[in-house]
């Protein structure tokens, strides 16, 4: 492509007059850079804090630019409890993710797939979920889980995370399955596959990198989770209840140490999920 | 070739799942805030109730997400458009709005922490600029207004990303025509916004008030993160209530008022922004 | 073998009925075209017989086998989408090859396979795109060999070449109608292309409204419509339709006309002719000619006949021109009779 095509364009398309023109795209570019500004800035500042040594981040005035100095990070990974919370995170994200796509994509599919009596009361139960202020079903959980072995353990409130997961994973596969042609597992049958055979040669190449996604998502849910993570963990703290538990009495460069591990996998993630924030949202919406 | 017990089959999973880790909870929750030694009772209730900080955490509460919600959607709205309307960088440009969306409220007060505490930024840079003699104590507990100005600056930093994702989704599918009718027609940039968008935006709205709202009525880590318990909301009773008080019926209680209010909210947005079956796209 | 036979076949979508109780059979071998206006059901029938729709009532046989309960995989059918539903994670040889493969052919065989029926399609060079990679025709093609690729004993085509332009279309109906003949399968083809569908057919199916009006050979089809539909649905342009009353004598009065017809007891009944069958002359009907429209080997005149408008296909060299007035004359074995209330052809 050469250039004279878009210089073409420009002048073809109607604009007011000259000033007001220029003046409303000088605005529009001005209020991008502003917006971006905002939300990038405070993370600046706390990647700032990040690298700067503990003395710098308890000191004043502050240069708004890093030492690069790896003592914070230090004290934080070295401070008891930490590595352990960190794996914690990690490990019932995992299991939410796992769980809500598990239990979540074959009923997206069977609400994309099939009309039947109580479709609508299933999707009402779902969406009501999202009606509730689900942490709190923490709170009777913890007896339960007390009588049942699950209590502070990664596997208990990873089902509790799910529970906050699995809307999102039913109603995002269910616009992933709804968005692939039922024709085409439908040719597939024709040429000799049953059911599950064109489910996996057919449907799930195509719809993969969205499920993916939507696991994505539960992961960060689940990461990101402050309440039903510190009432239902004593030892085996996450990442975030630990931090929570230990605002009061921790040192500023913990909690920006510990800020910064709680954003770093969330910005890497949102990043890896991008194509797919908007699709799923699309129709999930509806 | 369909098989009628095979959504069922399917189903059946999620089905058991929500049974047990959702609704058996939701009448434990239920049962927990309603019964006494002797059956029913409503002693919980009073005691909730009658705790000096019940009304302040109500109204905390209910103030904060009268503020947030609002100029979240102003915000969104305007993000959502500015997004639509870029032709380069667009993916990037969306990609920095949306990052927030991967935060949670710990990391963002954490973050907003960083700026408002007495060694923070905020203090660096008016000290810097000759505004102020010495670091103002943004956070302390004689200064309520400023740490419900540090949460509400927080969480609308937060939280407009879920906003934005949810209303460029719903522009993406409005159909480019019904615009270009509207310009043929001479409606203006402003005119067409009004006119085009907003009542065809209306599902998408629905949803995002929604879920905002509901999560901002369970503020509770950027509270804790920016002024520890010298500002009581709903969440952080339940939660002092559970543990410090070792009250699991009043705690229940609470979780039953972030409920009521929860629900009330979903029916007046699902009434405000109705979208009658016929009109839809 | 492979004849279908469908059986009082049914279906309903909630309260719209679709099909109304069909009966059909197609031999051995057969092709057999089902031609009907948009909407009329020929793609719900199609997926009633490969089993990919349940009909509501009804049974279908295939090959001496009741199928009606049978998944589609095991029918012995393929079937081109009129969709295509071409795979677009895999390239135009995997789409090709994907049954053969379900089937745990081997590779060489494959190999082969796969190339004779790109050949056969013209999309050989295309082996390694990807359907995003494809235009629509190239598209229709793809899903049309995979389904010949199958060698199946019954192959179902909905409206398989639509996307093709005119020149390719006439190559591909052509080699379809020698591979289908030569592999010995039993076809049913939708389309609404009236000229494919003489073209291909042995039998054609003329479905209105959920229902079958007449099955039978193209020629049959053309010269004696069984009902008034098929008479204004068949032909381009369509048969002309003129009231026609008894008179004292028993013969029929036309617009002006006083013609021999059948033996009925209704006062008022219908006269149809096709455009190409009047002749212009001294006597005939009194035409006025409104649009002339010339086509090269004929010329398509319409004309008003008693306040009706009323089409005759002329030959070239004669000239015409609009507000002349004509004199028509019906061939008289080429004129059929229609019930206004049956809306069924009476026989002479
Ligand atoms: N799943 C369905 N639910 C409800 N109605 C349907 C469904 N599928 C088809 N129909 C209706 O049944 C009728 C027949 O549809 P069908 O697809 O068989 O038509 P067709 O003859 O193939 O038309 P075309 O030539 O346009 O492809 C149509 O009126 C259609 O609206
Ligand atoms: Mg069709």
């Amino acid at each position: 492509m050469s250039s004279a095509p878009v210089a073409a364009n420009i002048e073809d398309r109607p604009r007011p007059v000259g000033d007001a023109g220029r003046a409303g795209q000088f605005v529009f570019v001005a209020a991008i850079i502003l917006l971006c500004a905002w939300i990038l800035v405070p993370l600046y500042l706390l990647f700032v804090n990040t690298l700067s040594s503990p003395a710098e981040v308890t000191g004043f005035p502050k240069s708004g630019l890093p030492s690069f100095s790896m003592g914070s990070v230090q004290f934080f990974l070295s401070f008891s409890g930490v590595g352990q919370a960190l794996w914690n995170s990690l490990l019932v994200a995992v299991l939410t993710m796992v769980f809500s796509i598990l239990l979540g994509a074959p009923a997206g599919y069977a609400l994309s797939r099939f009309e039947f009596p109580g479709k609508e009361i299933f999707r009402l139960l779902v969406v009501m979920t999202r009606a509730f202020p689900l942490p709190l079903l923490a709170l009777p959980l913890a007896v339960m889980f007390i009588r049942t072995g699950l209590d502070d353990t990664a596997l208990g409130l990873a089902l509790v995370h799910t529970v906050l997961a699995l809307p999102f994973a039913v109603l995002i596969t269910f616009s992933l399955f709804a968005g692939i042609p039922v024709e085409l597992e439908e040719a597939a049958w024709t040429l000799g596959c049953n059911r599950l055979q064109a489910f996996i040669k057919v449907i799930l190449p195509l719809v993969l990198p969205g499920i993916v996604a939507s696991a994505v998502f539960a992961f960060t849910i689940s990461w990101n989770e402050v309440f039903a993570a510190s009432v239902l963990t004593i030892e085996n703290r996450t990442l975030t209840a630990f931090l929570v538990q230990n605002l009061n009495v921790s040192p500023l460069h913990l909690k920006f140490a510990g800020g910064t591990a709680l954003v770093l996998p969330a910005l890497i993630f949102i990043f890896a999920v991008r194509k797919y924030l908007f699709a799923m949202w699309g129709i999930a919406n509806r | 070739m369909t098989n009628k017990a095979l959504p069922y089959l399917l189903l059946t999973p999620a089905i058991l799942f929500l049974l047990v880790f959702f609704l058996y909870p939701f009448v434990q929750i239920a049962v927990l805030a309603f019964a006494g030694p002797e059956g029913f009772t409503l002693s919980h209730f009073q005691r909730m109730t009658s705790h000096w900080k019940f009304g302040t955490a109500l109204a905390n509460t209910l103030i904060l997400t009268a503020i947030i919600v609002p100029v979240q959607l102003a915000l969104a709205l305007s993000m959502a458009s500015i997004v639509t309307r870029l032709k380069t960088g667009r993916s990037t440009i969306l990609y920095i709005f949306a990052i927030p969306l991967g935060l949670s409220d710990l990391a963002a007060g954490i973050i907003w922490l960083a700026i408002f505490e007495q060694s923070g930024f905020l203090n660096s840079l008016l000290v810097g600029l000759g505004l102020v003699e010495r670091p103002v104590l943004f956070l302390g507990y004689q200064n309520i207004g400023w740490i419900f100005a540090a949460v509400i600056i927080a969480e609308i930093w937060r939280a407009t990303a879920i906003m934005m994702v949810i209303l460029v989704s719903g522009m993406g599918i409005i159909p480019k025509e019904y615009y270009e009718a509207a310009e043929v027609f001479g409606a203006s940039r402003w005119q067409r916004f009004r006119k085009v968008t907003l009542p065809m935006l209306r599902p998408s709205l629905q949803t995002a008030l929604i879920l905002r709202t509901i999560a901002a009525f369970e503020v509770f880590a950027v509270v804790v993160a920016l002024g520890g318990t010298t500002l009581p909301v709903l969440m952080g009773e339940t939660y002092q209530w559970q543990f410090s008080l070792r009250d699991r019926s009043v705690a229940a209680s609470y979780a039953l008022v972030i409920l009521a209010i929860s629900i009330a909210a979903t029916l007046v947005f699902l009434r405000l922004l109705r979208v009658p079956k016929e009109a839809k796209i | 073998m492979a004849e279908i036979v469908i059986k009082n076949v049914a279906k309903s979508f909630g309260a719209f009925q679709a099909l109304h109780a069909l009966d059909m059979a197609i031999a051995d071998q057969e092709f057999m075209v089902l031609l009907g206006a948009s909407g009329c059901g020929k793609t719900t029938l199609l997926r009633i017989i490969a089993g990919l729709e349940t009909p509501t009532q009804g049974e279908v046989w295939i090959g001496g086998r009741r199928v009606d309960h049978l998944p589609p995989r095991q029918r012995g059918i393929s079937m081109v989408f009129q969709n295509y539903a071409v795979f677009p994670h895999l390239t135009v040889f995997e789409n090709i090859a994907f049954g053969l493969r379900m089937q745990k052919m081997g590779q060489p065989e494959v190999e082969r396979r796969v190339r004779r029926t790109a050949e056969l399609m013209h999309i050989e060079q295309l082996l390694e795109r990807y359907s995003g990679q494809l235009s629509g025709g190239q598209r229709q093609r793809v899903a049309v060999a995979r389904a010949l690729a199958m060698e199946p004993d019954v192959i179902l085509m909905d409206e398989p070449l639509s996307n093709l332009d005119a020149l390719l279309r006439l190559e591909m109906r052509a080699e379809l109608k020698g591979v289908l003949a030569e592999s010995k399968t039993t076809t049913i083809y939708v389309t609404h292309d009236q000229v494919e569908a003489m073209s291909l057919a042995d039998r054609i199916s003329v479905m209105n409204g959920g229902k079958i009006v007449q099955n039978d050979s193209p020629v049959e089809i053309y010269r004696n419509p069984a009902a008034r539909f098929v008479g204004s649905f068949i032909g381009n342009p369509p048969m002309n339709f003129i009231p026609a009353k008894r008179t004292d004598n028993g013969r029929w009065a036309v617009a002006g006309l006083e013609l021999d017809g059948p033996r009925t007891e209704r006062e008022l009944i219908e006269f149809a002719i096709r455009p190409e069958d009047v002749f212009p002359g001294e006597e005939g009907f009194v035409a006025d000619v409104r649009v002339v429209e010339p086509l090269g080997a004929h010329t398509l005149v319409t004309c008003d006949v008693a306040g009706k408008p009323f089409r005759a296909v002329l030959e070239s060299d004669r000239r015409v021109s609009p507000g002349e007035t004509l004199k028509l004359m019906p061939a008289a074995s080429r004129i059929r009779w229609f019930d206004l209330d049956t809306q069924t052809a009476i026989p002479a």
